[in-house]
């Protein structure tokens, strides 16, 4: 079953969801920018060079990985893998910040900045800048810079400045107001590589589609493996950019159900969660969209909780926001407790870290294997890789360094 | 003929400029808002921008940002926002108040029901920062229903086709941000002001008013040469946060007349 789907329309809606809800300076900027990418994605020699790099730079495409005895361990459905966690820099942000990066370069920009939670994107985004030569300028909440300051040495290795953000919850929400605020100061000579489907329009569509490289190697690759196309796709959703890679092109195939798994936390009732649309919050305006927002009764933007910090996000991607409502996907949420539970056994039983983003997805996947028979297939994205969240796994088992 | 218009159309007569200050409701704390709001208007106020704090001001720098922060944590919300602006209009009725701030918790409240109580409580006009009129056709017929202005913002980056898409859109004046940046920045580029202004005011058939940036009198009075009205933020807000909570109101009017006194040495300048 192919069923046709063009969204978002020409003002970057998804339905009521995204559009462009900026201050006046960015306005001319964002249109310059959605021009551009309209130039490039009918480009023959950009789209070459992307694949090229993809190819040669990230060492995609990433195999699908059928962990056997994970699913022997759980008894029931097959579970595989899409190994995201081999892409240089060790997750899927690289394939959407080598997209930008050339888009950049095309339009003349001699600086980038970033926004980072997890780390992993300010990552992917000082890797590309290093390879393109570009000046480059990292947004990260101090919370976040603590959790994660393996990546934060990372980036300053890779000649980025990381900018700490003091203010709010200090975590991605608060790095993405800053580097907001960079841009429209710098705009001229500034490209902002967002790393997530938010944001305003163009970005929702521009890194969905940068992403979907993750879905249309699965469409072939499910095809090459294991002769058809799995009963479920399960991706981890904060702002939800490898969901909406490896969803998209599975949207027309309505045979396959998608699921996305967002972050709860220490439970959705305790409220400390960041599970805008498991935990059903209204719709509201930030960071220049419209879509599920968790918010108190005065529209003030809440903070929110989870021990993956790549999750921690009180939106999400306009598209999900759609996706939900139209029923096209399903969204559940998984514990921090859950989370980890999926990251050491995937440690055990595979010899694979997963990144604890990408372990929420797992988590769901070992959830309902074993209620469903040993011949259905579960393709989970293994969104990245877990290194960079030894740090946090071994503070909550009481170990230190 | 709204009070915003008719504000603007007495100074013009008078070949005055308006002086807009800007102050976060709430900050440092709900009590002290009205009693700000008044200073304001004996420093010399012509209107009112009361800021609506937000938990993330995209568009402002540090400066607000920390006022926002202040009211917020006072517990401010756009419910108490509107009764302070009600209290302030019980006393004052010529000074127009302009609600700025940003499109959440406006969406939160519901856009129908905000118009309708601004109206009652006695605001004349608002600016949602990160509503550009595409996003906000259904509010802007609204709020022009009720008999409110909506000003909006238009920047150094803007073409001359927009500033006729959004001059069709706004009523009341025009904001044109001074400067690529947010709030309290201090890169005046006076060349480019005194460039545009003109062009917008040709286009617009409404005042202009610069800010974003401007941080004294004799910056004041330069734009003052060129723009119909000045607003002053950041400046004022930092006056508030460096003054003891008694001394505030004092502080901001002496600020606010020396704004004051700088822009009606431009009377006649013209002639």
């Amino acid at each position: 079953m192919v069923k046709k789907y063009s969204l978002p329309d020409a003002q970057g809606h998804f339905g009521p969801y995204g559009g462009i809800f900026v201050a006046e300076t960015l306005v001319p900027a964002l249109e310059e920018l959605r021009v551009a990418f309209e130039a490039c994605r009918q480009d023959a020699s950009f789209v070459g060079e992307f694949e090229h790099e993809l190819r040669h730079y990230v060492g995609r495409p990433s195999p699908i990985y059928h962990a056997r005895r994970l699913s022997e361990k759980l008894g029931g459905a097959q579970i595989l893998l899409k190994r995201e966690d081999l892409n240089h820099t060790g997750s899927h942000k690289i394939n959407n910040c080598i997209g930008q990066a050339l888009l950049a370069k095309r339009m003349g920009k001699l600086r980038v900045i970033a926004e980072t939670g997890a780390g992993q994107h300010g990552v992917a985004t000082a890797t590309v800048a290093a390879r393109f030569g570009f000046k480059c300028v990292v947004y990260m909440g101090t919370e976040d810079m603590e959790r994660q300051a393996a990546n934060v040495y990372r980036m300053k290795l890779l000649g980025a400045a990381v900018v700490p953000v003091e203010s709010g919850s200090k975590t991605l929400k608060d790095a993405l107001n800053e580097a907001m605020r960079d841009w429209v100061t710098n705009v001229s000579d500034t490209f902002y590589i967002i790393g997530t489907v938010a944001g305003p329009h163009p970005y929702p569509m521009m890194v969905r589609d940068f992403q979907t490289v993750i879905g249309r190697e699965c469409l072939t690759q499910m095809t090459e493996g294991f002769g058809r196309q799995p009963d479920r796709v399960i991706a981890c959703v904060g702002g939800g950019s490898n969901a909406m890679g490896i969803f998209y092109p599975y949207i027309p195939h309505e045979d396959v159900r998608l699921v996305g798994v967002e972050a709860a936390g220490e439970g959705i009732r305790t409220g400390r969660h960041a599970a805008p649309l498991t935990s059903n919050a209204r719709a509201g305006v930030l960071h220049g969209n419209r879509t599920y927002l968790m918010q108190d009764g005065n529209g003030q933007v809440i903070e929110t909780h989870s021990i993956s910090a790549g999750l921690d996000y009180p939106g999400v991607g306009p598209e999900h926001a759609w996706l939900k409502d139209s029923g096209r996907v399903e969204y559940v949420a998984v514990t921090d407790e859950e989370a980890l539970d999926a990251f050491h056994t995937l440690c055990r039983f595979e010899g694979i870290l997963p990144a604890l983003e990408s372990a929420h997805a797992l988590a769901q996947a070992m959830k309902i294997a074993p209620a469903l028979a040993c011949d259905k297939l579960l393709l989970v994205c293994l969104s990245g890789r877990g290194d960079k969240d030894m740090h946090t796994v071994a503070e909550r088992s009481g170990i230190q360094f | 003929m709204s009070r915003i218009q008719i504000t603007f159309q007495q100074l013009q007569a008078a070949g005055r400029k308006a002086l807009i200050p800007f102050i976060t409701a709430g900050d440092p704390d709900g009590e002290l808002t009205v009693p700000l709001m008044r200073s304001l208007v004996a420093g010399g106020a012509d209107i009112i921008e009361l800021g609506v704090p937000f938990s993330d001001p995209m568009a402002d720098g540090p400066v607000i940002q920390r006022s926002s922060e202040r009211a917020l944590v006072k517990g401010m919300t756009l419910f108490r926002v509107l009764d302070i602006v009600r209290a302030f209009r019980s006393e004052d009725t010529l000074t127009p108040v302009v609600l700025m701030g940003y499109a959440n918790p406006i969406e939160a409240m519901g856009q129908s029901v905000f118009v309708d109580l601004a109206r009652q409580a006695g605001v004349d006009g608002v600016l949602v920062v990160d509503y550009p009129p595409e996003e906000c056709a259904e509010f802007t017929a609204n709020l022009r229903a009720a008999g409110l202005d909506q000003i909006f913002l238009l920047a150094p980056t803007s073409s001359e086709q927009r500033f006729r898409d959004v001059a069709r859109a706004g009523s009341g004046y025009l904001y044109y941000v001074s400067l690529k940046g947010v709030t309290g920045a201090a890169r005046l580029d006076f060349d480019e002001i005194a460039c545009r202004i003109p062009r917008i005011r040709d286009v617009a058939k409404m005042p202009v008013g610069v800010g974003f940036g401007i941080s004294d009198a004799e910056i004041a009075k330069r734009v003052g040469e060129v723009a119909d009205a000045v607003v002053i933020g950041s400046r004022i807000v930092q006056e508030i946060e460096a003054s003891p909570r008694e001394r505030a109101c004092a502080n901001v009017e002496t600020f606010t007349r020396g704004i004051r006194i700088a822009l009606d040495e431009l009377v006649g300048a013209h002639s």
